[in-house]
């Protein structure tokens, strides 16, 4: 189509526009808003792209779920307001961020211009070995089968992450609840919204975990539409977040990864290499890998959202 | 038929992106969170118009996940820029 | 032939709300006028884009899997319209 280098400039024009706009607004809450415009803008570009996979990634994590991150660390950030007088960081600091900024981008926009066309790539070689890991979709092929230890070190930093938001709560609050306790009006709008969606937002991370063996989706996506009506479910009040220091809760967060790491070490033994799948069964183990990550994974993500614990524990 | 989607796709997002200009101006949260509103619904709508002239596998899923979680990050955010709005009717 | 007449007209008339919406948006003078164009931009052009598409989807299945969409932005969005009204009304009541 002849128009398309218009359509993708505008893109362009449209996502530098946001984010410019995202990093000099005054007020947090508007940059934030400014931040998920701008993810789903990106999203968008990605599916110009033709890249389905990273587009459902970016519109799930990259503006959802960062987005509700933000969000919790803006109001944190407004209740209680930074210790020194002046929170604004000196001009030195700014200049060296601005410079690291700016270097980093231009490397970036100059490797990938340097890049020979057609740039050296392993697609060919994934499409050739596909069938050996039951699956038809090759970026899940990839993620949970050819380079599977990315994924597990993956989920091993969220659960880092995840550490690194509770250990940011006063020491009296460690294992109580985050969040604040909402009372709730029963005939609310917004708790009828909150019983109506989380069925339907099972039913369509579900759906998104199975159609990602032939079709962009897999437990990431999942993970974060489960997690999305838990906060929302939390946001109306109809229940309230776990106390942190819940053993069932603890369990729940590390399954996916022992679980993980359970079949990579088993594949030591059986196949000859950590994470090797004989490849008769390697369907079914991804399929045994996958569904106690979507668990842990929407519960990490869950968490990390409601921030660090700001209620004492009982007992 | 596929012209005339494409077409309306494009359209679509440039009336929708027109729409940011309220981010730009509108005086306080609420108007801001409006635009975002539209910008998912709207891309949302141009993703099911391109799929359904060049379909492209999982296109519906994002348009899907774009509407969805456009519109929860949305409550989020005016939940907890007022927090004593808790559940009140 | 209805089938590729009445994707165009669908399609059109959704287009049409969303600009409605659009302008209604940027230029309608308070909060509430405005949230009341976007609502019908959400409800009204996205449902009838869904209609026009789902006359060219490839088997049933796919047709149930856009209404879910629209039902899904529905909802949520009347959720955040809601919010925001009452995010106006109270602030107003206030000042």
């Amino acid at each position: 189509m002849n128009l398309s280098p218009d359509v993708d400039g505008g893109l362009a024009v449209l996502i530098a526009g946001l984010a410019l706009w995202t990093i000099a607004v005054r007020d947090t809450f508007a940059a934030v808003i400014g931040f998920v415009a701008f993810g789903l803008v990106v999203a968008v570009a990605w599916m110009r792209l033709a890249a389905p996979d990273v587009a459902l990634t970016e519109a799930a994590i990259g503006s959802g779920i960062t987005g509700g991150l933000l969000i919790t660390a803006a109001a944190g950030r407004r209740r209680r307001p930074p210790p020194q007088p002046d929170g604004r960081p000196r001009g030195i600091v700014r200049i060296a961020a601005a410079t690291a900024s700016v270097l980093a981008a231009v490397g970036l926009g100059v490797a990938v211009l340097s890049l020979p066309t057609p740039a050296p790539t392993l697609a060919p070689n994934v499409a050739l070995h596909l069938g050996l890991t039951g699956l038809a979709n090759p970026v899940n092929a990839v993620l949970l089968g050819f380079r599977a230890v990315d994924t597990l070190l993956e989920v091993f930093v969220l659960l880092l992450a995840l550490l690194g938001v509770w250990s940011l709560a006063p020491d009296r609050f460690w294992g109580g609840r985050p969040g604040a306790a909402q009372r709730v009006d029963p005939h609310a709008m917004l708790v009828f919204v909150a019983r109506l969606l989380p069925p339907l937002g099972i039913v369509v991370g579900l759906h998104l975990l199975w159609v990602g063996a032939v079709a962009p989706g897999g437990e990431f996506q999942s993970a974060t539409v489960l997690a999305a009506v838990w906060i929302l479910a939390t946001t109306a009040g109809l229940c309230d977040w776990p106390p942190v220091g819940k053993p069932r809760l603890r369990l729940v967060l590390v399954i996916g990864t022992a679980v993980f790491l359970a079949i990579g070490l088993a594949g030591l033994v059986i196949a000859g290499a950590f994470l090797a799948y004989p490849p008769a069964y390697a369907k079914l183990l991804i399929v045994a890998i996958e569904l106690p990550l979507t668990l842990s994974i929407a519960a990490i993500l869950g968490l990390l959202v409601a921030g660090p614990p700001s209620r004492e524990p009982r007992r | 038929m596929v012209e005339f989607l494409t077409a309306a796709a494009i359209l679509l997002m440039a009336i929708v992106a027109a729409g940011l200009v309220r981010l730009l101006l509108g005086p306080g949260i609420a108007d801001r969170l409006m635009a975002v509103q539209l910008l998912g619904t709207g891309s949302a709508g141009m993703l099911l118009l391109s799929a359904s002239a060049v379909p492209m596998a999982g296109a519906v899923d994002v348009a899907l996940v774009l509407g969805l979680l456009a519109a929860l990050v949305s409550v989020a955010l005016v939940k907890s820029a007022d927090p004593s709005m808790a559940g009140e009717e | 032939m209805a089938r590729e007449v009445t994707t165009i007209v669908a399609v059109c008339a959704g287009l049409f709300f969303f600009l409605a919406g659009t302008i209604g948006l940027i230029r309608f003078p308070d909060t509430l006028s405005r949230l009341h164009a976007l609502t019908k931009a959400d409800n009204l052009g996205l449902g009838l884009i869904a209609l026009g598409t789902m006359l060219q989807a490839q088997g049933p299945l796919q047709a149930l899997r856009l209404v879910v969409i629209w039902l899904l932005v529905l909802v949520s969005g009347s959720a955040v319209s809601q919010l925001i009204a009452l995010r106006v009304y109270r602030r107003s009541g206030q000042s």
